[in-house]
C-alpha cells in the first residue's frame, strides 16, 4: 500500500518547528564547559525526530544536516567533547539553517543553500578535524581502514516491540551490509507461562564481516537507539564467517519473523491508528493555523455545554404549559441561561488564549546575538510569561515587541565602558514583564540604559519639520514624536535599528489591535515602554452612548469617568477650542456630533454629558447626548465588506438586530487633535 | 420580526449552462438595468440602516445580514440621480463584489424595484457608446435589447470598487 506522505508534511513541519524551538532554548541554557545531560538529551531528541521525519519524507538536505548535528551532540553526551561558546554558536547557527530549510519546504521557496553547506562543512570540520586533538583515539574512526568487521551487541529493551520496532528487520538490514554471524542470547527468556508476547526477551551478538564504517551500522540502528543497549566494536580479520551458518540464520530468521509477525503488526497498527487520529484532525486546521488545547480546558467546556443543555430543557419544559404563576421560575431560568452563556463564552475564549511565553521565548536568543553584535552586556529578565493572551493578539504583537526590544538594546543600553563611567554596573538589564490589569494585558519593556534624549529628539523633530523650533512640548509629547514616520535619532544607521521605519509601524500595529503604547523615560536611568492590549479581540465590554439618532459604543476600558457638565467649568481658548476643568486638569472637549457630522439633540454644552476617555496616554472629554446601558458586544469587522473608517474600530450587532459602531478612542483623539490644530491655524 | 422578505434567487433558477449570461434586472428612474445573476446573493426589503460617519452620501449605512455587517449603497445617488423616498417596494439587492485581488465582499444596492430575469447571449450584447469616461459609463458592461426595451448591463465590480468605497482600506 502506498501512502501519500505529503498529507503529513504540515504536521511534520509544525512539529519540527516546535522541535527547533526546543533546541534553541535548550542551547541557550547550555553553559560553557559543563555537560548537562538533560539539556543535551533534550536537544538530541528534538534533532533526532527532525532527522527521522525529514528522512522519511525525503528531505535529504535536512536529514543530512541534522545527522551531523546529532553526531556532534552525541559527543557531548558521551563526554568526548567539551561544550564551548563557539560550539554553541555553531549549533545555534545550524538550528537557524534547519529552520530556513524547513520554511523553504513549507512555502515551496528556496533556502540559502550556500550558508547551509557552510554550516554543514563547519560541523564536519569540528567533527573530523578536531577529533584527533581530543584524547579519544580508541573511538576515532581512523581504524576504519583496516577494519575487517564489527562485533555488535544488540540487546533490545523489553519494550522495543511495543514501540513498533522489529529487531529482525534490523538484523536483516545488517545482513545486507555483508556476511554476518549471529548468536542469540536466550538467557532472559522466561518459561512459556510467564512469557508476554509483547515483550522482547532476546539479545543478539552479531559479527558483521564487512568493510563498512561505524556510521553505516549506526544508521541501521537509528530508530531503535533509544530502545536498546547497543555496543559496536571493531574486530580483526580473524573471524571468518561460514556460509552455512548464514543460511541457518536466515532460516531461523524467517520462521521466527513469521511467528512474531502477527504480534508486531497488531502493535504497529494500533500505534499508527492512535497516532493518526489527532494528526488528521490537525491537518484540517493547519492552513489556518492550529491551537493545542489542554484537555482540561476542553473538559471544562463540555461541562458547561451540558449545563446549558440542562437549562435549555428546563426552560423548554416550563414553556410547555406556561402560566403566570411560573413567572418567577422563568426569570430564574433565564438568569441561569445567562450565566451559562457567559461561562461558556469565557471558556471558549480561554481556548484561544496562550501564555505570552510563546513570544517571550524568542528573546533570549535574539538578545544573545544582538549583544554580541553590538558589544554590549545585557541581562534579560522575563516575568509574567504565563500571562495568557489571545492567539491573534500574540501573533500580531510579536514583531512590534521585537522591534522595541531591539531599540532598547541599540539606543537605550550603553556600552560597558560608558556604563562603568556613569557608575552603573557593567551589565545592563532589560526587563520584559506581562500582566493582566482590568480587561487588558499590559506588557512592559524596561531597561536601565541612558533613557531617551529629550534634546536630541527635539532637534531631530525640528530638523524633520515635525515641530517648530519654538514649540513648547511636554516630555510625553516629545517621547511621542519617536512614533512619527521617518523619525530616527540614531547617529549611525546600524543593522539593528535606526532606519526610521519601525516605531510608527509599531504604534500602528498596536493600535490596530485596539491597544496603546506609552513611553516613560528618565535620562541616565533608563526608559520604560508600556503597551496596553485588549484581552481578546472578539468580545469586549462597551458603554452605549447616544448622539442624535445614532448609538455608539465606547470600549469600557478606555472610559475613565462620565460626568454631567457644570457650565462654570467649561473654558475656551481663542473662543474655538473648548476645555473642561476636571479637578486639576484641563480636558479638551470633543463633540462627537461634529466629528461625525450628525444632528445632536442639542448643541448646548449644558444639555449633554461628558465621557472622559483615555487613549495613547491622552485624555479627552467626549460630548454625547445620553448614556445608555453597558453591555458585552461582539466585535465585527467593518473592513470585511466595506473599509476602515477613521475613529471607528468596528461594529457590533445590538440586541434588536441593528448595527452600532464601536468607537476607536485613540483614533478619535487623533482626529480631534487634527481638527483643533486646523482651527488654531485658521485663527492664527 | 421586521418586514424582512428574503428571496433566495439562486435556488429559483436553474443555474446550469447559460446561467453565465443570465441577468437580474431592476428599475431605476424608469431605466432598466441588469446585473449578473450569479453575483446576486439575495433580495431584501429596505430596512433602516445604521449610518456610517463621514461616508460618501450614496453609502446609506450598514445593515446586519445574518451576523455580517453589510454596507448599503443607493444606486440613484451613486449615479447622481434624483433622490426618492423609500417605499415598501424599494428593495435592496445584495450582491457579491470582487475586487482586483479577488477578495469577495458583500454589498447591498438600493434600487426602485426588481423587474425580471433574462438570458442574454454574449452576441446580443452591444458595447456602450464611448462618451468620455464618466463613472456612469465605465460601469456599463454593455447594452442589450429585450422586447424593444434597452437594458443596461452593469459591471458591479467596477461600480462598487470605486475609490470612495475602497481606498481607505489601507489607512
Amino acid at each position: 500500500m502506498t501512502i501519500d506522505l505529503s498529507q503529513f508534511h504540515a504536521i511534520f513541519l509544525e512539529e519540527s518547528f516546535e522541535g527547533l524551538q526546543v533546541m534553541e532554548s535548550s542551547l541557550l541554557n547550555m553553559i560553557e564547559g559543563e555537560t548537562d545531560v538533560d539539556i543535551i538529551n533534550n536537544i538530541f531528541r528534538a534533532a533526532h525526530s527532525i532527522k527521522g521525519g525529514s528522512a522519511t519524507f525525503g528531505f535529504s538536505n535536512v536529514a543530512a544536516l541534522t545527522h551531523v548535528l546529532e553526531t556532534l551532540l552525541d559527543e557531548f553526551r558521551s563526554d568526548k567533547r567539551i561544550v564551548t561558546k563557539d560550539l554553541i554558536s555553531l549549533l545555534l547557527e545550524s538550528v537557524d539553517c534547519v529552520r530556513d530549510m524547513l520554511s523553504a519546504i513549507q512555502d515551496g521557496g528556496k533556502y540559502n543553500e550556500s550558508s547551509a553547506i557552510e554550516v554543514q562543512n563547519k560541523l564536519q570540520q569540528v567533527l573530523t578535524g578536531e577529533i584527533l586533538s581530543i584524547n579519544n583515539p580508541d573511538e576515532a574512526e581512523e581504524i576504519e581502514s583496516d577494519v575487517q568487521g564489527w562485533r555488535i551487541l544488540f540487546s533490545p529493551y523489553p519494550s522495543m516491540l511495543q514501540n513498533g520496532n522489529d529487531p529482525f528487520r534490523i538484523i536483516r538490514e545488517i545482513q545486507s551490509l555483508g556476511s554476518v554471524k549471529i548468536e542469540v542470547d536466550l538467557e532472559k527468556l522466561p518459561i512459556l507461562a510467564e512469557l508476554d508476547p509483547e515483550d522482547c526477551y532476546l539479545s543478539w551478538e552479531i559479527l558483521l564481516h564487512a568493510a563498512v564504517s561505524k556510521d553505516e551500522i549506526n544508521e541501521v540502528f537509528e530508530w531503535v537507539i533509544d530502545d536498546c543497549d547497543l555496543k559496536i566494536e571493531p574486530i580483526g580479520s580473524d573471524v571468518v564467517i561460514q556460509d552455512t551458518d548464514n543460511e541457518i540464520i536466515e532460516e531461523m530468521l524467517s520462521t521466527a519473523a513469521n511467528a512474531r509477525d502477527d504480534v508486531v503488526k497488531g502493535d504497529q497498527e494500533s500505534e499508527s491508528l492512535s497516532r493518526l487520529s489527532p494528526e488528521v484532525k490537525h491537518k484540517r486546521t493547519t492552513n489556518s493555523g492550529s491551537i493545542r488545547v489542554g484537555i482540561d480546558k476542553v473538559d471544562e467546556m463540555i461541562n458547561m455545554v451540558s449545563e446549558l443543555v440542562i437549562t435549555q430543557s428546563m426552560l423548554g419544559q416550563l414553556g410547555e404549559d406556561f402560566t403566570m404563576v411560573d413567572i418567577e421560575k422563568l426569570k430564574e431560568g433565564l438568569c441561569q441561561l445567562e450565566r451559562n452563556t457567559r461561562e461558556l463564552q469565557e471558556s471558549v475564549m480561554r481556548i484561544r488564549m496562550l501564555p505570552i511565553s510563546f513570544v517571550f521565548n524568542r528573546f533570549p536568543r535574539m538578545i544573545r546575538d544582538l549583544s554580541n553584535e553590538l558589544g554590549k552586556q545585557v541581562e534579560l529578565r522575563l516575568s509574567g510569561e504565563q500571562t495568557e493572551v489571545d492567539k491573534t493578539v500574540m501573533e500580531k504583537i510579536g514583531d512590534p515587541l521585537i522591534h522595541l526590544v531591539r531599540n532598547s538594546l541599540d539606543h537605550g543600553l550603553e556600552k560597558p565602558d560608558i556604563r562603568v563611567a556613569n557608575g552603573k554596573p557593567e551589565i545592563g538589564i532589560l526587563h520584559l514583564n506581562a500582566y493582566h490589569k482590568g480587561g487588558s494585558i499590559i506588557i512592559e519593556i524596561s531597561d536601565d540604559g541612558a533613557g531617551l534624549d529629550r534634546d536630541k529628539i527635539r532637534n531631530k523633530a525640528i530638523q524633520n519639520g515635525l515641530i517648530a523650533d519654538d514649540d513648547i512640548l511636554t516630555d510625553e509629547k516629545i517621547y511621542d514624536l519617536i512614533f512619527q514616520a521617518g523619525f530616527s535619532t540614531a547617529d549611525q544607521v546600524s543593522d539593528v535599528s535606526g532606519r526610521g521605519v519601525g516605531m510608527d509601524v509599531v504604534r500602528k500595529n498596536i493600535r490596530e489591535l485596539g491597544g496603546s503604547i506609552v513611553i516613560k523615560s528618565t535620562p541616565g536611568e533608563g526608559s520604560k515602554i508600556t503597551i496596553h492590549l485588549p484581552l481578546t479581540l472578539a468580545i469586549m465590554d462597551g458603554q452605549l452612548v447616544r448622539v442624535g439618532d445614532e448609538i455608539y459604543i465606547i470600549p469600557l476600558v478606555s472610559i475613565i469617568e462620565s460626568l454631567q457638565i457644570k457650565p462654570e467649568k467649561v473654558k475656551s481658548i481663542t473662543g474655538k477650542m473648548e476645555l473642561y476643568k476636571l479637578r486639576e486638569e484641563y480636558l479638551n472637549i470633543t463633540r462627537l456630533y461634529q466629528l461625525f457630522t450628525l444632528t445632536p439633540d442639542s448643541e448646548d454644552i449644558n444639555d449633554g454629558l461628558l465621557v472622559v476617555v483615555e487613549g495613547d496616554g491622552a485624555k479627552v472629554g467626549l460630548y454625547v447626548d445620553e448614556l445608555l446601558g453597558q453591555q458585552q458586544v461582539v466585535i465585527k469587522s467593518l473592513e470585511t465588506n466595506y473599509k476602515h473608517i477613521n475613529g471607528v474600530s468596528g461594529a457590533t450587532i445590538l440586541g434588536d438586530g441593528t448595527v452600532a459602531m464601536i468607537l476607536d478612542v485613540p483614533g478619535l483623539i487623533a482626529i480631534s487633535k487634527d481638527r483643533a490644530e486646523n482651527t488654531v491655524e485658521r485663527v492664527a | 420580526m421586521s418586514a424582512l422578505e428574503t428571496v433566495d434567487v439562486n435556488t429559483n433558477y436553474d443555474v446550469g449552462e447559460g446561467a453565465e449570461n443570465q441577468y437580474l434586472t431592476f428599475m431605476l428612474m424608469g431605466e432598466e438595468y441588469g446585473v449578473d445573476i450569479l453575483r446576486v446573493q439575495e433580495i431584501r426589503c429596505w430596512q433602516t440602516v445604521t449610518t456610517l460617519p463621514n461616508a460618501p452620501v450614496y453609502v446609506k449605512g450598514v445593515v446586519n445580514i445574518r451576523g455580517s455587517i453589510v454596507p448599503v449603497v443607493d444606486l440613484r445617488m451613486r449615479f447622481g440621480m434624483e433622490e426618492v423616498e423609500y417605499t415598501p417596494v424599494t428593495v435592496v439587492i445584495v450582491v457579491k463584489v470582487l475586487n482586483e485581488e479577488g477578495r469577495e465582499r458583500v454589498m447591498g444596492v438600493v434600487v426602485d424595484t426588481v423587474s425580471d430575469t433574462y438570458i442574454i447571449p454574449e452576441e446580443n450584447m452591444k458595447p456602450a457608446p464611448e462618451f468620455g469616461d464618466s463613472i456612469d459609463l465605465t460601469c456599463v458592461k454593455g447594452l442589450a435589447t429585450v422586447n424593444d426595451n434597452m437594458l443596461i448591463l452593469l459591471d458591479i465590480d467596477r461600480l462598487l470598487n470605486s475609490d470612495e468605497l475602497t481606498v481607505l482600506e489601507r489607512g
